[in-house]
């Protein structure tokens, strides 16, 4: 798949004195950058440094302020998403737009600027993504696929209009590592035909590996640009974030008090046709304990969250013991003035509602659990707003979350911040047990490390934390016991210190048959 | 060709707060040319239509007495639409609560007392509490769309009100015409003011306006509403019921229907007849839609639209047009006020290529 209209020489796209104002918040602050043809060009920065403002107007979302873009040398004003297409610029956004009860094909067809038939756009598709291995069923539905095959689809769209600029906003913050080494060869392709990649993402091993220059971005502003080959990630995270990254300590203590959290024989029907079952789970967590759960997504995770926060109740009381107490058929408010707290995986929509502002979404998590400092008026639970905005205050300067305003909407934080916020709306209540999805998905090196930091030291004070993560890096930071889900099944639990990735990948593919596999070879 | 909407990068914060003018103004552009097709002179009609009605004492009373039920109505609504439950049979309950309301001054019209009317207007709020907890339950145990099941109810509500009134309820004394027996004195709601025959419907629709706006700004259960309205997972993180809200909305926007349809019978009409509203429950949506499902704004939306019930009238009379017109002004503006809305987020793209081929674009 040759690349038409190549000119000669100069960059593809040249960007100067780009800036996007949100009020008087300077968001990206006179970008200059340059995209030469056939590169992989990484764009990093901490969370809200302006990587995702910066590329929605590239790409036509948001309009600049000020600034020009440029090209193949010509200057252009890119008004709108099929503007940028029409150039030849392609995107895969950070949270993906799919509709989730059409199939596959009627989805690339709805991003189409012309009419084509469903079947043409089938069989575009599917040949497509088999040129670049990136394998796809057109029929499926969208609701009964993975991550990883959803953001293919977002990727075969951007394909399909043959562009020679795709745009990547953290695509691999929700993928397994196979999926992950999957879209590398990918990008190699695309790289190999002489097409260029803008590529975000605060994996540092990842940047390293795959790609060929990096412009760092801090505050809106550019403040460096390296070949991140040449670069170790801890320098890549100082430029990044300004200083070195402090490395999680991990617990001191071994002491561990009472089991704080527990499941009994939790087992939960699927609640979609799409959704797990939960067969038979049973695990512990005692204070001073941060037990982990590996797996790859879609194996029961969020299902699990659901039972243990209480958001879908189950029918057995016992199943679930918050402090030693049955609490199976309470819900979730009930189980948060038991002392528990809960962070899902979902930043908008679920744990956050986009349009309300931050202290709103405030009162969503703890309308409840602090309703003597939140709630006054008596039986008309009239909000107090100053008591309320003085803890948005405080949960942000713990968290240091970035945000333009006061008190903005929450859909107008970068991810990663948002993300801050979450995680911090919890721990500002010191919780006795807390159970977190994903904690630190979009969020960059620095506040990953401060987040996972908060999550030991949380168990080091005597809480008892149940950390459920895809990222093998993260869950040996943190854990003091592992297990793995796996179909809906949760294997036992083991001493973090006992475990390597290969026993976990083990672990991950079916467990039942292959951990007994293991254990005799142990015994060899 | 295809046509196709799409989300602007900046939404302008002063067209935003423009939209209802700039809609009322095209409804008066597109009424005139109305007016100009019909071979009325546009000024004059526009005018005996929407200024004449305002010139007079009298007249602004009765702008009020329609307002009423227009307000009351579209409130409950707002409660409904913001918590995304679609009630659009509040024809049906304003109808059955004032049904229910007339039980005490229709069958037990020898029972004088104080009470009654305080107990008429809990009766209409549970007549039209209970119609809507129909779409209610079936929407909250059966899944059922409530769009659908609240409009067929109002059909439902017509006919029964159209045979109670000619059948069991019909007037004795009544020459056989199709109307109940008029209300006695003490089941007559009052007037308001000293001027005029504003009666307490106008007090009460002002009194839930503000009570709601209330509760939806300051309150846990304005929170609620607001919460569930925007993302039913979110609202199931914060510990609430999407199912006990689809209850809460319908019921309260019922009750709030049906107190204004027995204020209106029991202040306006002082009997039942076979019709009773103008379509006020209806009308109600484009006052809720317009008024931003903004109590206060609806009060505003409420006085608008009620205008444009006593300007038909008026043009009747005065320059002899149908007064079917109030029915095409109403359709005009909820018309523009949606377009509008849409437009300030969205631009609109005509797609006009047909079938090129992906295949001499991606040349592989
Ligand atoms: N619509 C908006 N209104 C107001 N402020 C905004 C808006 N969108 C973004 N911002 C602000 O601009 C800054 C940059 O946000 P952006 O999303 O570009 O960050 P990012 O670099 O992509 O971060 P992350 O790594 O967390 O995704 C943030 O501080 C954010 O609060
Ligand atoms: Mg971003």
């Amino acid at each position: 798949m040759p690349v038409k209209g190549q000119t000669a020489s100069g960059p593809l796209l040249a960007v100067s004195n780009l800036t996007k104002l949100f009020g008087s918040f300077a968001a990206c602050n006179a970008i200059n950058l340059q995209i030469e043809p056939g590169e992989i060009h990484a764009l990093l920065g901490e969370n809200g440094a302006g990587k995702s403002t910066l590329v929605k107007m590239l790409f036509g979302v948001l309009a600049p302020t000020a600034g020009e873009i440029a090209w193949q040398g010509e200057p252009v004003r890119v008004a709108s998403p099929s503007d940028a297409r029409k150039l030849g610029i392609g995107m895969v956004f950070q949270h993906f737009s799919l509709f989730e009860a059409l199939t596959v094909a009627e989805n690339i067809a709805l991003s189409m600027d012309r009419n084509v038939s469903l079947a043409r756009v089938a069989d575009e598709a599917s040949r497509l993504s088999h040129a670049y291995g990136l394998p796809l069923d057109p029929k499926a539905h969208v609701a009964d696929l993975s991550v990883g095959e959803r953001q293919r689809i977002e990727i075969v769209r951007a394909l399909l209009q043959n562009p020679q600029l795709i745009i990547l906003d953290e695509p691999t913050s929700v993928l397994t590592p196979q999926e992950a080494d999957r879209l590398f060869e990918t990008l190699q392709k695309l790289k190999a035909e002489g097409r260029s990649v803008l590529y975000i993402s605060h994996r540092l091993e990842e940047v390293q590996r795959i790609c060929d220059r990096a412009t760092v971005l801090r505050h809106g502003r550019v403040t460096g640009a390296c070949d991140p080959r040449a670069e170790t990630p801890a320098s890549l995270a100082r430029m990044m974030v300004g200083s070195d990254v402090a490395p999680v300590t991990p617990e001191g203590t071994n002491i561990k008090g009472d089991v704080q959290l527990e499941a009994r024989h939790l087992s939960v029907p699927a609640r979609t046709p799409f959704a797990v079952s939960l067969k038979n789970i049973c695990l512990k967590v005692r204070a001073g304990e941060v037990l982990a759960i590996a797996g790859v997504a879609g194996n029961g995770q969020s299902e699990l969250f659901d039972a243990l926060s209480g958001e879908y109740p189950v029918a057995d009381d016992n199943a679930v013991q918050i402090r030693q107490r049955p609490v199976g058929t309470r819900n979730i408010n009930a189980r948060r003035l038991m002392g528990a707290g809960f962070v899902p995986e979902e930043r908008h929509g679920h744990a956050a509602v986009a349009a309300l502002s931050l202290s709103d979404n405030l009162v969503l998590a703890r309308s409840q659990s602090d309703k003597r400092a939140f709630l006054g008026g008596g039986f008309l639970k009239i909000i107090r707003q100053s008591a309320v905005k003085a803890a948005t205050r405080r949960i942000s300067e713990a968290m240091d979350v970035r945000k333009s305003g006061e008190d903005p909407p929450a859909g107008s934080l970068s991810g990663g911040n948002l993300q801050k916020f979450i995680v911090g709306r919890e721990l500002d209540r010191q919780p006795s047990v807390l159970v977190v999805n994903q904690p630190t998905w979009g969020v960059d090196a620095g506040a990953a490390s401060r987040i996972r930091q908060a999550l030991v030291d949380l168990a080091k004070a005597g809480s008892a934390v149940l950390v459920i993560s895809q990222d093998l890096d993260e869950i040996f930071e943190v854990a003091t016991e592992i297990a793995v889900i796996s179909e809906g099944r949760l294997s036992d639990p083991y001493p973090a210190w006992e475990l390597s990735r290969e026993k976990i990948g083990l672990l991950m593919g079916g467990m039942y048959a292959k951990t007994e596999g293991a254990g005799a070879a142990h015994a060899h | 060709m295809r046509i196709e909407l799409e989300k602007r990068a900046q939404v302008s914060a002063l067209f935003s707060i423009l939209s209802p003018f700039i809609a009322f103004a095209l409804t008066m552009i597109f009424g005139g040319i109305m007016f100009a097709l019909l071979g009325k002179n546009p000024a004059i009609a526009l005018y005996s239509f929407f200024v004449e009605p305002l010139s007079e004492v009298w007249s602004l009373h009765e702008l009020a007495i329609k307002a009423a039920p227009l307000i009351l109505i579209g409130v409950g609504l707002s409660v409904c639409f913001r918590s995304n439950n679609w009630n659009i049979g509040a024809e049906g309950q304003f109808i059955m609560g004032a049904i229910a309301g007339s039980i005490l001054p229709v069958v037990f019209y020898d029972w004088q007392s104080p009470m009654v009317l305080p107990m008429m207007m809990v009766l209409g709020m549970l007549g039209g509490a209970l119609f809507a907890a129909i779409p209610a339950f079936l929407k909250a145990h059966m899944n059922t769309n409530e769009i659908l099941t609240s409009l067929m109810l109002v059909y439902v509500a017509q006919l029964f009100l159209d045979w109670i009134v000619r059948g069991p309820w019909r007037n004795p004394q009544g020459m056989n015409f199709p109307e109940t027996r008029t209300f006695a004195a003490d089941a007559i709601l009052p007037e308001m003011l000293a001027s005029g025959r504003t009666h307490w419907g106008f007090g009460f629709a002002i009194i839930a306006a503000v009570l709601v706006w209330f509760m939806m700004r300051y309150t846990l259960r304005g929170f609620e509403i607001t919460v569930l309205g925007q993302s039913a997972r979110a609202g199931r993180f914060a510990g609430f019921s999407s199912r006990k809200m689809i209850w809460f909305s319908m019921l309260f926007s019922g009750a709030l229907a049906g107190l204004a349809g027995i204020a209106e019978v029991s202040g306006a009409i002082q009997q039942l007849r076979p019709v009773i509203s103008p379509g006020y429950g209806f009308t109600a949506i484009i006052v809720a839609f317009l008024g931003r499902l903004n109590p206060l704004g609806i009060i505003a939306a409420g006085l608008v639209l009620a205008l444009t019930y006593l300007g038909g009238e008026a043009a009747q009379l005065s320059i002899g047009v149908s007064e079917k017109v109030t029915r095409v002004f109403q359709g005009l503006l909820l018309f523009f006020v949606l377009s509008c809305d849409t437009l300030i987020h969205y631009r609109i793209r005509l797609v006009w290529e047909r079938l090129a081929a992906i295949k001499t674009d991606g040349s592989h």
